[in-house]
């Protein structure tokens, strides 16, 4: 395996080398050559990539092919105004699929089962990419998309669709509306491979329970690939990574000097063969640790450990990258409010809400409730423009939201992950 | 002819209305009429008061916001009829009233109106002979 990530790290750094700007003047900057890279041991002489960096370029300034090989785009949530757009040439798509056949085998579905994909489809590469995967495995796809639960209920009797691909806040609910609709005893149901959001081994354990199938944790980010970049297999010991394209470090969030297998730290990617936009040293922001013993399932890849957190502010609320940065830029561009605002996230039925609390300013407010109702309304479309998710705005009284020395506290995160 | 409102923003909580009218006791301010519209979570505090301008500077500087707006303030005598009669010449006129409410002094009673159209309701009023309170007037209600 070392072998073959050196081979194609080698590879990586001349290609974005001689196609990415971007990369070239970084490398150049601490006088790299394509040529001192000789192997995944020089990994740490090249420089990281951050979210800010596909902004910075965006839409497709890290893009390493011409535009004409690009048979895809996708585009998640940016830190500010403008989503992080990535491409894929057909030879992406066709890696991408494989890397989710491969999570779907660890659930142990195959060719004979019948998957609904009940994630959204669209820019969210949860949909596309689930839908791909299981396609390419021979499996019967079901693209449910979200939303409508109960004939999502329905067609799983009907057609005794056996695999299902979600977020594990949504496939609760939906174990909730199986339970209503009093078909728990007729579903055929045998594994779920959820992901998308952050959850804990106890709400894996409960879905077990509930649904009497195994529950998969699957991860992936747009930048890096899509769903599919890590899953874990029926012994649940950690999530086997697609190292083969997916090279995987830990790195101290603050120093970000490499850290040992079991020490938790920030996960960086560099995408061995991705050709539509290759990333180097990607910060992932998210916390995990890393092993490279092998699994009981007997599978050698490194293995992630479940997720501790991020080391941003960013929040994952019904399987969307939320900043709060998102909200105040949309509050200032509305121009009708302060920009002081507070989130409050929770989590009622198994479903993630999001509450925006907005202070009124005495030049803000109306002598009329209508025009108050207005205003709401205005601010509730504005945040849902900028991060895609529908939310409620309270109005709150000025100064109310607290305000600290330093970072102002924006968020209150009433969701149990532990 | 209009008279000045003190409308105030509450958040929906014990003791949010307390504050308010202690800042305005503090500074001599007396409420005439005062009226809440509530929602489920906020609600909205129209008064008229002696002194509305240092009532909104008082209360802006304890950090709560407040406002002035133009309202109508129509003297009603108190005689069977009178609603009836400002009606007729409201809804006559084409106007709709966005709010109102009711004010008693020991010997003024008038009603507060915020019409969709605040310039054509005095001209309807004072056509129809009805008695509008100016702000001298209302000021110094006894």
């Amino acid at each position: 395996m070392t072998a073959l990530q050196s081979a194609r790290l080698v590879k990586l750094v001349n290609r974005v080398y001689h196609n990415v700007e971007y990369y070239r003047k970084k490398m150049q900057q601490v006088g790299l050559e394509p040529g001192d890279i000789k192997g995944i041991e020089d990994i740490t002489k090249l420089p990281f990539t951050t979210k800010n960096d596909l902004r910075d370029n965006y839409p497709f300034g890290l893009f390493a092919v011409p535009k004409t090989e690009i048979v895809r785009v996708h585009a998640s949530s940016g830190t500010t105004g403008k989503a992080t757009v990535v491409g894929y040439t057909r030879r992406d798509i066709e890696v991408w699929q494989e890397c989710v056949a491969r999570t779907i085998s660890m659930a142990d579905l195959g060719k004979d089962d019948i998957i609904q994909i009940a994630y959204g489809y669209g820019l969210f590469t949860g949909g596309l990419g689930a839908h791909y995967g299981a396609e390419n495995l021979g499996a019967t796809v079901v693209p449910m998309s979200t939303g409508n639960t109960k004939k999502l209920v329905t067609m799983m009797v009907d057609f005794g669709v056996t695999g299902i691909m979600c977020t594990p806040s949504y496939l609760l609910h939906i174990a909730e509306v199986i339970d209503e609709m009093g078909q728990m005893d007729n579903i055929k149901l045998k594994a779920a491979i959820c992901g998308a959001e952050p959850w804990t081994e106890k709400m894996r354990l409960q879905i077990e329970e509930k649904l009497h199938i195994r529950a998969h944790d699957i991860y992936g980010l747009s930048e890096v690939m899509g769903p599919g970049v890590a899953c874990d297999c029926k012994y649940h010991k950690g999530l086997h990574i697609a190292e083969d394209h997916f090279l995987p470090e830990i790195v101290d969030a603050d120093t970000l000097e490499p850290v040992a297998d079991g020490v938790t730290g920030e996960l960086v990617f560099s995408t061995l063969t991705k050709e539509g936009i290759p990333l180097i040293r990607y910060r992932t922001k998210d916390l995990t640790s890393i092993t490279h013993e092998t699994c009981e399932c007997g599978r050698t890849t490194a293995r992630l450990s479940r997720f501790k957190g991020r080391s941003d502010d960013m929040l994952i609320i019904r399987g969307v990258n939320v900043f709060p940065s998102q909200i105040e830029a949309a509050l200032l561009e509305l121009g009708e409010t302060t920009p002081h605002y507070l989130m409050i996230v929770d989590r009622v039925n198994n479903l993630d809400s999001l509450e925006v609390q907005v202070e009124v300013e005495e030049r803000f407010f109306s002598d009329e409730i209508k025009e108050l109702e207005k205003l709401t309304k205005k601010i509730a479309t504005a945040i849902q423009h900028a991060i895609g998710l529908a939310v409620k705005v309270k109005l709150v009284a000025p100064k109310t939201i607290e305000r600290s020395m330093g970072k102002s506290v924006h968020v209150i995160d009433n969701r149990k992950f532990d | 002819m209009f008279v000045k409102q003190l409308t105030v923003f509450l958040e929906n909580k014990v003791g949010s209305l307390q504050e308010i009218t202690d800042i305005l006791r503090e500074n001599n301010i007396n409420v005439f009429s005062i009226s809440l519209a509530d929602t489920s979570e906020y609600g909205l505090l129209r008064m008229i008061v002696s002194n509305p301008e240092l009532g909104r500077e008082q209360l802006c500087n304890a950090g709560i916001s407040a406002r002035l707006t133009d309202v109508i303030a129509v003297r009603l005598e108190n005689r069977v009829g009178t609603l009836a009669e400002l009606f007729n010449v409201i809804a006559g006129a084409d106007i709709g009233i966005e709010y109102m409410y009711a004010m008693a002094t020991s010997k003024t009673g008038a009603m507060i109106l915020k019409t969709n159209n605040q310039e054509k309701t005095i001209a309807a009023l004072q056509a129809a002979r009805i008695h509008i309170l100016d702000e001298n007037t209302m000021y110094h209600l006894q």
